[in-house]
């Protein structure tokens, strides 16, 4: 079975204040391609830190991180903006597209940013926004779309470099009972029949759910680890 | 190269995005560019229009002007005082000074010139044959002065093509009579019409050619004289003038300064007071080149800060963008942009913006002449008594625009945008991709 990625002992410090804030203090996962994880937590437990580590968007004060044969944890600026392009897919509570691109250049935006738009990745983020039910919205800009219809094309974004994993934050915190169902349901689809790896962070139970695995913080510490 | 194409692209849709803004800041780097271009063209065509009235003096000439000196006669002493350029002067100027190829002596005064019923205030000039050649004067009818007359002191004289016209309005006026005090004159020749020159260096007055008669300066001396009454309010002043002018041409332009010295020396051993002075149109000319350079220098300059204010413009705007972006910038991080991507994509921003000032700040900068020409128009119809009173070289304004200041104005320009976008586009650069993602 391959991993899709694995952290090791992952310790994360900061200074607030003149004061140390552990907010990790040694978690390790393992996450094999094709799994579907919701981590939960209440606030403090290091739910954000976790997923900023994840996402590469900030490096830990100590341990090892995994991700496609590389340990990232100490990479450069450069190489963690070249990771994100290509390693990671993101899906944000708020959607997060660019306002004055189209659906379609919105998907095309990790593309711009690995390198890597020519004409056959190109056809891909037209079958992404098929896959994800857009097909027919393309030139649309964001803003003339309902939240759902952005979080598809939010979506559709996070898989067109197709990453390692989708880091998904809180996909559904701005959708309504409906839509937010029709996300999951999309998601799980994914993950499903695409096989893809799916992190999600929630602090809803029923959203948690939907997952085959959840894994609960707390204090910077794994409190609990339990496939369904 | 697609990629760079991109940012371009990217860069120009989020300009259009806000077209109030991105216009008034492509409206200060215009405004930058296109005063280089008009500043620097004015500059240009004043000095271009100073150099040629004082080649128009010739550069190879040497102008001696007799001046009186202040008064310093005590009131009780009764009497007019000689001043003044000599004949002695003209004839040692001419023996010892051997790189003189030729010396004019002009004698001028205020007279009336009459015919019949008819009368004219102008300017007598004594003068000999070359007098028309040096100063550029050609004759229409009849002929100027000639060696013959000269010698004979003959009672003849030339009318400018003005006095000509007001003592003969409806006859030919060669071989006519004027009466000038209590001499008859025959008309021998009439000039043409000629421009002004302008009153260079304070030394040199303006000349105005529209009213002179030009007689032999021998017959002048024979039946004027030295001794020269005018009447000044109820009272009679007195002066005793032979000369009013010399005018010397050298016989090699680099000899022209050299002469000018040896001129000043031979004058200063000979004249107690200082009732000459000398212009040496040459030096006025490399003056004229000193003062072209300091006016552009000062030109460029009054232009350059409107440049920086218009870069200054484009940084504030840049860095209202950044803030109002910063979440755009999290969302670009996030998806794998470099700090360098966003720095660049910015930078083609502000680059985009001052490009497009920059042009249109050419194009508004090469109208300067036409500009200037309906203004000017504009100005002579709705308010021609404050045109008539402005100096003649504002009222006669030609703009010559400086090749070099277009594609010079053109680099500051798009270097105002780079240096003026580099802080904003590395400052969005610097930002935290959590923070600004977490940015509303």
């Amino acid at each position: 079975m391959t991993l899709a990625f694995r952290v090791e002992d992952l310790k994360k410090e900061y200074v607030l204040g003149g004061e140390t804030v552990h907010a990790l203090r040694g978690v390790t996962i393992e996450v094999p391609e094709g799994d579907y994880v919701a981590i939960m937590g209440p606030s403090g437990s290091g739910k954000s830190t976790l997923l900023n580590m994840l996402g590469c968007l900030d490096r830990p004060t100590s341990g090892k991180y995994y991700l496609g044969g590389d340990d990232v944890a100490q990479m450069g600026d450069d190489q963690l903006s070249e990771v994100r392009a290509k390693r990671i897919g993101f899906v944000f509570q708020s959607y997060n597209l660019i306002a004055q691109l189209t659906v379609v250049e919105n998907i095309e935006v990790p593309l711009y940013y690995g390198g890597s738009l020519n004409a056959k990745t190109r056809a891909r983020c037209l079958e992404l926004a098929d896959l994800v039910g857009l097909g027919k919205r393309l030139g649309h800009r964001p803003t003339q779309l309902s939240g759902g219809q952005q979080q598809r094309a939010a979506i559709a974004r996070s898989l067109v470099n197709d990453p390692y994993f989708m880091l998904a934050d809180e996909p559904t915190g701005n959708l309504d009972s409906v839509t937010s169902s029709e996300i999951l349901d999309l998601l799980g689809r994914l993950n499903r029949e695409e096989n893809k790896t799916i992190i999600m962070v929630t602090h809803e139970e029923d959203v948690a759910e939907r997952a085959k695995r959840i894994i609960r913080l707390r204090d910077g510490l794994l409190q609990s680890d339990e496939r369904r | 190269m697609r990629l760079w194409l991109r940012t371009w692209q990217l860069g120009l849709k989020s300009l259009v995005l806000h077209p109030l803004r991105s216009l008034l800041t492509v409206l200060g780097i215009f405004i930058g560019v296109a005063s280089v271009i008009w500043l620097l063209a004015i500059g240009e065509g004043i000095s271009m229009k100073a150099q040629e009235q004082i080649e128009g003096l010739g550069a190879d000439n040497i102008i001696i002007r007799s001046i009186k000196p202040p008064d310093t006669a005590s009131p009780d002493q009764r009497g007019p005082t000689p001043y003044g350029l000599l004949r002695e002067d003209y004839d040692r100027l001419l023996s010892t000074i051997g790189t003189i190829d030729r010396a004019l002596p002009i004698r001028e005064l205020r007279r009336q010139f009459r015919r019949a019923d008819r009368m004219v205030d102008g300017r007598l000039v004594g003068c000999t044959p070359e007098y028309a050649q040096v100063t550029h004067l050609e004759v229409d009818r009849g002929h100027f002065i000639t060696d013959v007359e000269l010698e004979h002191k003959a009672n003849t004289c030339v009318l400018a093509a003005q006095v000509a016209e007001r003592l003969f309005p409806f006859e030919n006026p060669i071989g006519q009579e004027i009466h000038i005090e209590e001499e008859y004159y025959t008309v021998v020749g009439v000039m043409k019409p000629r421009e002004s020159t302008a009153g260079v260096g304070g030394s040199l007055a303006a000349q105005d050619f529209t009213d002179d008669v030009y007689i032999p300066i021998t017959t002048l001396r024979a039946r004027i004289g030295d001794f020269i009454v005018t009447r000044r309010s109820g009272s009679f002043e007195g002066e005793i003038v032979q000369l009013s002018q010399i005018t010397l041409r050298v016989n090699d332009i680099k000899n022209v300064i050299e002469t000018a010295d040896l001129v000043r020396r031979s004058l200063a051993s000979k004249h107690r007071l200082t009732d000459y002075s000398v212009t040496v149109p040459l030096d006025l000319l490399e003056q004229a080149k000193t003062t072209r350079l300091m006016f552009i220098v000062f030109m460029g300059l009054i232009a350059a800060i409107s440049l920086v204010v218009g870069g200054i413009g484009i940084m504030n705007i840049m860095l209202a963008t950044v803030t109002e972006r910063t979440r755009e910038i999290g969302i670009r991080r996030a998806l794998g942009a470099k700090r360098s991507d966003i720095t660049q994509q910015f930078l083609a921003e502000t680059i985009l913006l001052s490009v497009v000032g920059g042009v249109t700040g050419i194009l508004g900068g090469l109208t300067c002449g036409y500009v200037t020409a309906i203004l000017r128009w504009g100005l002579e119809r709705s308010l021609p008594k404050v045109m008539e009173n402005l100096p003649d070289i504002v009222r006669t304004i030609t703009p010559q625009i400086v090749p070099w200041s277009i594609p010079m104005s053109f680099g500051i320009s798009v270097g105002v945008g780079l240096i003026f976008g580099l802080y904003p586009a590395t400052r969005a650069a610097a930002m935290d991709p959590i923070e600004a993602l977490r940015h509303e």
